[in-house]
């Protein structure tokens, strides 16, 4: 650790070049192609970056010229990316599932000169708004495929052509890559980060080579990394906690990036890969879960049998293990034999058996997933953080995992709690502040404190406690407080129930619309002979309905205060999806807009009198089409709830 | 380059004329359509140009080579590689394994190099287990490689009949409705494919479809069968003016 100083006094590409002097032969970044993983040593990666880097400079791209980065998840984004830094050039990165006119609206925002897009499909949405984004000067492209049309326009440029200029520039002047290098300091703005935007305009936060070589620095400090440990990259680039790893960790440790072959296949990658930590939002870890139940359920009977078994003991282990505890003896050789017999085979199917540590961040997670993962024998953890931090400010540590916090500041990380009961957080890592937009600036940053926007406190252990949203935190008509996260999380836990929003904002109970898993209820009717043709049809069933009484029941029986029950719901006839507005990139509720979207339905949901009603449901379809769609909803009242 | 010309080409089953005297050509780096309504001899003429009926009467050429008297396996190794419309794929083998058998006529090794996979047999594996991964990239199969084909999706199903033929590296790629029955995103897909297939793998398309709208816009050329009889032929634009056409579509007035 004598390195962390010396290392914070580098830019990222000064800390890549250093990287290269240390263990210059060693895999880098590997990528899977052609069904198989080719590797870039950090000397090849860094000859990348230079070639990026001079290429850039001759089509000149200067210092603090934003160049956005649209796509999915490639060698080539960091080659760029980076490439961009050394010259002192700001990145961006923008969500890939972007529509065209989010994305001009975003070029214009933040000044963006250049554009990298790893394949046609994003290259087409820039075709669309060209006209209204005049100061673009060049398109990038990785996959040749599919712009044949496009080679005769000089606004694309092809990146194998980059490389060439690059290296051609690098044969005439070979000193001038490092003076560019060495002009950066670790202060200086390197990247934009687009928080999620739960509300209103995006905002990019100017994040400095700092704040990301400093997260990279504190994290290893408190849970070690090896220069051979493996980690998958599959989240978005655009979110902070890709970049995170990705500039951050994998600078500071040396550690390996994998690339996944495409998006589809990035949980059979993971299975080939076997990473020894990865960072995801709570819906992967959901995800999993609910494929880990399904392959059970498919699953002969013996297998069942030892599973049901051993879940038990491994979950009563877990709460001794996360509490730092010591169990006792016969507990532990029961847990030691599930592990072997069920729970290591088990997780190695996954792909999570070298894993040492999960995180989860971006929103909050069920305690009950918590235990869940921990009883497999999978390290997970609960990270808290937010953009304007790089991600992390606190975690939990090994042994003092308790699921209803979110753990520790890390080093060098200082927590307060204003007097409104905000969180607020002072670290390194901290970024700058938004671009152009002072105001919100002024209200994110107030001196070296930063603003979370989030409601907690600190607990007797020392433990972060995150409530809510400030802004979100409902109260009902008798003032009480709640916190519709919570119960959601709650009602997520269920295998059936994929999403739900709840309600209750001064008004006399709490209500929810909820949405049905297709796989798990799909599977679960198909058992038991219920017939169903649509999602729609499927969420109309009373079977189902009686299905999610239960766990409603279930929640209710274990409220925290009378207040948090459930007293009626109503099952949405579609997903929420990202695509109609309804959720966030990261998979957010975008509360106040579903609320708006469903009026009817809520009404519905505080008219007592109302057991079933007729609803217009309107689809729109990708090519712009749209169709309205009758169906009957029906709306359920919970007995025995005041 | 190599131009396909069917002759006057009449294929008759008993007294049942399922082509009668059929001529057209089809030129080298285009999408050319045959459409008709159901029983038109459509199939049936593809059929004679990948050697699996024979003509009655008439000639089929590909450049010099007369296709008369061809099997099919002599067809696929002048060039010529044909998707069916109904799926004909291994359904209990993975699609990795099905698109390499595809490729057993490019094996240049014999048993005994097999036996001991040493040498050559591994050497030419490998390297036509690249060919395969590039269709595969191409295809974008990868998320279902080493899935079975009978536990894949139609439509997913379709686009490895597809796929099977392009790693025959066809001059000349026969698809027999290759959009049959698939939902419109679907479909959209394998347009897309069919028109990378002719502008970046440089083959020329013989497509057999019924979805008029998408024929129209992506053929050079269409002929139009009806009864075994050739009604039309020419440009989308000149098809569609075509009266009997009209009349064989939508009926007399």
């Amino acid at each position: 650790m004598q390195d962390t100083h010396k290392l914070l006094s580098f830019t990222i590409p000064q800390l890549l070049r250093w990287r290269v002097n240390e263990s210059g032969d060693k895999v880098a970044l590997r990528e899977k192609d052609f069904g198989y993983w080719n590797n870039y040593t950090w000397k090849e990666f860094y000859d990348h970056v230079r070639k990026v880097a001079l290429g850039l400079e001759k089509l000149g791209i200067k210092k603090d010229d934003k160049l956005a980065l649209i796509g999915d998840n490639i060698p080539e984004m960091l080659f760029i990316a980076i490439g961009a830094q050394a010259i002192g050039a700001i990145s961006a990165g923008i969500y890939q599932t972007s529509l065209p006119d989010e994305i001009a609206e975003l070029i214009n925002y933040m000044d963006v000169t250049a554009v990298f897009c790893d394949d046609q499909e994003q290259v087409d949405k820039l075709v669309e708004i060209r006209d209204r984004i005049p100061q673009v000067r060049k398109i990038i492209y990785e996959d040749p495929r599919g712009m044949r049309d496009y080679q005769s326009d000089d606004w694309y440029l092809y990146i194998r052509d980059l490389y060439e200029m690059g290296a051609a520039a690098n044969a005439e002047n070979p000193e001038r890559f490092d003076a560019l290098i060495d002009q950066g300091k670790p202060d200086d703005v390197c990247h934009f980060c687009l928080t999620s935007g739960t509300t209103g305009l995006p905002k990019a936060s100017m994040m400095t080579h700092k704040n990301y070589i400093n997260m990279g620095i504190q994290i290893t400090k408190v849970d070690y990394l090896a220069d051979t440990d493996e980690y998958l990259s599959f989240l978005p680039f655009a979110w902070i906690g890709e970049q995170m790893n990705s500039f951050g960790v994998a600078m500071a440790t040396g550690i390996t990036i994998n690339f996944p072959e495409s998006v589809e296949t990035s949980m059979e990658d993971l299975k080939e890969i076997g990473p020894h930590f990865m960072f995801g939002a709570p819906r992967i870890y959901e995800t999993i879960r609910s494929q880990i139940w399904l392959k059970i359920d498919e699953s002969y009977w013996l297998n069942r049998f030892v599973y049901n078994k051993f879940i038990k003991i491994g979950e009563k282990a877990a709460r001794y293990r996360m509490s730092g505890e010591r169990m006792p003896a016969t507990l532990r050789f029961m847990a030691w034999l599930g592990k072997i017999m069920v729970m290591d085979p088990l997780i190695n199917q996954i792909g999570l058996r070298r894993l040492r540590r999960a995180y989860t961040g971006g929103a909050a997670l069920g305690p009950e997933l918590f235990t869940f993962y921990q009883a497999i024998g999978v390290n997970l953890k609960q990270i808290y953080g937010q953009t304007e931090i790089t991600g992390i400010a606190y975690m939990h540590l090994d042994g003092d995992v308790r699921p209803d916090t979110v753990g520790k500041p890390l080093p060098e990380t200082d927590c307060k709690i204003s007097e409104k009961g905000e969180i607020l957080s002072r670290s390194p890592s901290v970024c700058v502040g938004y671009y152009k937009r002072d105001e919100q600036t002024e209200e994110l940053l107030e001196g070296d404190w930063l603003h979370s926007g989030d409601a907690g406190y600190i607990d007797e252990n020392g433990h972060l406690v995150v409530i809510d949203r400030v802004s979100d935190v409902m109260h009902n008509s008798k003032g009480e407080m709640f916190s519709p996260m919570f119960l959601e999380n709650k009602l997520k836990f269920s295998p059936y129930i994929k999403e739900a929003v709840i309600f209750g904002d001064k008004q006399d109970f709490v209500a929810a619309l909820i949405n049905i898993d297709p796989i798990v209820v799909g599977k679960w009717a198909e058992d038991r002979g219920i017939s169903f043709t649509t999602y729609m049809d499927l969420s109309n069933k009373p079977e189902v309905a009686e299905l999610l009484k239960e766990a409603v029941v279930d929640i209710n029986a274990r409220a925290e205060k009378e207040h948090f029950k459930i007293k009626r719901f109503a099952v949405l006839y579609k997903l929420l999806d990202m695509d109609d507005g309804e959720l966030t990139k990261t998979g957010k509720i975008r509360r106040k807009f579903v609320r708006e979207k469903y009026k009817d339905l809520y009404d519905a949901l505080y008219d007592e009198s109302v057991s079933k009603k007729r609803v217009e449901a309107f689809f729109q379809y990708q090519d712009g089409q749209s169709t309205t769609v009758e169906a009957e909803m029906s709306f359920y009242t919970m007995e025995g709830v005041a | 380059m190599t131009t396909l010309s069917v002759n006057e080409v009449t294929l008759s089953f008993g007294g049942l004329n399922a082509l009668f005297d059929v001529s057209l050509e089809v030129q080298p780096g285009l999408i050319t359509s045959i459409i008709g309504p159901n029983g038109a001899g459509k199939t049936s003429l593809l059929n004679c140009i990948s050697g699996f009926y024979h003509p009655t009467s008439g000639e089929i050429f590909y450049g010099d080579h007369k296709l008369n008297r061809a099997s099919p396996h002599q067809v696929s190794i002048m060039g010529i590689a044909r998707a069916f419309q109904n799926i004909e794929l291994f359904r209990g083998m993975t699609v990795l394994d099905n698109l390499m058998l595809a490729r057993h006529q490019n094996l240049r090794y014999n048993l005994l190099h097999a036996v001991l996979y040493l040498g050559k047999a591994s050497r030419e594996e490998a390297k036509n287990r690249q060919y395969v991964e590039e269709v595969i990239d191409f295809m974008e199969l990868e998320p279902y490689r080493k899935h079975t084909v009978g536990s894949l999706s139609y439509g997913i199903q379709k686009r490895v009949e597809v796929a099977r033929a392009l790693t025959l590296a066809p001059k000349l790629l026969l698809l027999d409705e290759p959009m049959a029955g698939m939902n419109i995103e679907e479909k959209e897909d394998m347009v897309r494919f069919i028109i990378d297939i002719q502008k970046e793998r440089g083959a020329t398309v013989v497509l057999v479809e019924h979805d008029l709208g998408v024929v129209m816009d992506i053929s050079d050329r269409i002929y139009v069968l009806d009864f075994g009889v050739l009604i039309g032929a020419g440009t989308p634009d000149e098809v569609v003016k075509i009266p009997k056409v009209i009349e064989a579509y939508i009926g007399e007035e």
